[in-house]
């Protein structure tokens, strides 16, 4: 349940996103809301999954809840792939490429960067 | 606003659906792999393939597209998580098995959003 919950939260949060950030209808510019929530997201469960597992006492709900739920629901790989599909079949495959990249470079950086917030965080365990 | 809810609800149903997945995964395969994040990627990613060729891309059905694509297969599919156990993998010293997943999960998912856009123009002629 605590799943489901982050999951509803997460996934509002990005069609929030989506809806003030996306252009409708165009599928050949730079995919700013996907690319924006995916890296977001990235920095948030890294800092998060770290503070769960290696500096909280173990939890029932929190893992479940924001690693699972929300921040899972709230970033996307669906989106990600569709819109680069996209761009190579409508004519930009260097763009496409050039996303993709941007996403993957831009993404694990957030996430190593969160997992060493996250470590700054005094051990109590 | 009612749309927003029925995103919502549906975002919680996906991320629950990718949790069942994972759970599911794990306990038939090496923990080696991030096989469950995998799975559920590379099938939401063909999903939403269909779904974008059948509705947005025909400049149809937004609220379906919204709901289905966004909200459900957008919480179902994730890139936290994607992100979080490849820096974990190359932190573990599986340098190949990050480059591994890496590459999989992209080109994977790549064409199996290009397949569903495909499936979705051959089905509406």
């Amino acid at each position: 349940m605590a799943i489901g919950v982050g999951g509803a939260l997460g996934g509002a949060g990005r069609h929030a996103v989506e809806v003030a950030l996306a252009s409708p209808g165009v599928t050949t510019s730079f995919p700013w809301p996907t690319f924006v929530v995916n890296v977001t997201g990235a920095l948030i469960l890294g800092v998060v999954a770290t503070l769960v597992v290696e500096r909280w006492p173990p939890t029932r709900y929190v893992r479940p809840f924001v690693g699972v739920g929300l921040l899972g629901g709230y970033t996307t790989w669906s989106a990600f792939m569709t819109d680069a599909a996209l761009l190579v079949r409508d004519g930009r495959p260097g763009l496409a490429l050039g996303y993709m990249a941007a996403t993957l470079v831009a993404g694990l950086a957030a996430t190593v960067a969160g997992i060493g917030l996250g470590r700054r965080w005094p051990a109590t365990r | 606003m009612i749309l927003a809810v029925a995103v919502a609800v549906a975002a919680s149903v996906g991320a629950v659906a990718r949790y069942l997945v994972e759970a599911a995964l794990a306990r038939r395969t090496v923990a080696a792999w991030p096989v469950g994040t995998f799975v559920v990627n590379l099938t939401g990613s063909f999903a939403l393939g269909v779904l974008v060729g059948l509705t947005l891309d025909r400049g149809v059905g937004g609220s379906a597209h919204a709901v289905l694509g966004s909200g459900f297969v957008g919480a179902y599919t994730t890139f936290s998580t994607f992100s979080y156990e490849t820096v974990r993998l190359v932190e573990r010293g599986a340098y190949r098995h990050a480059v591994v997943n890496v590459a999989v999960s992209l080109l994977g998912g790549l064409m199996a959003a290009a397949a569903g856009l495909l499936l979705a123009s051959v089905v509406t002629g």
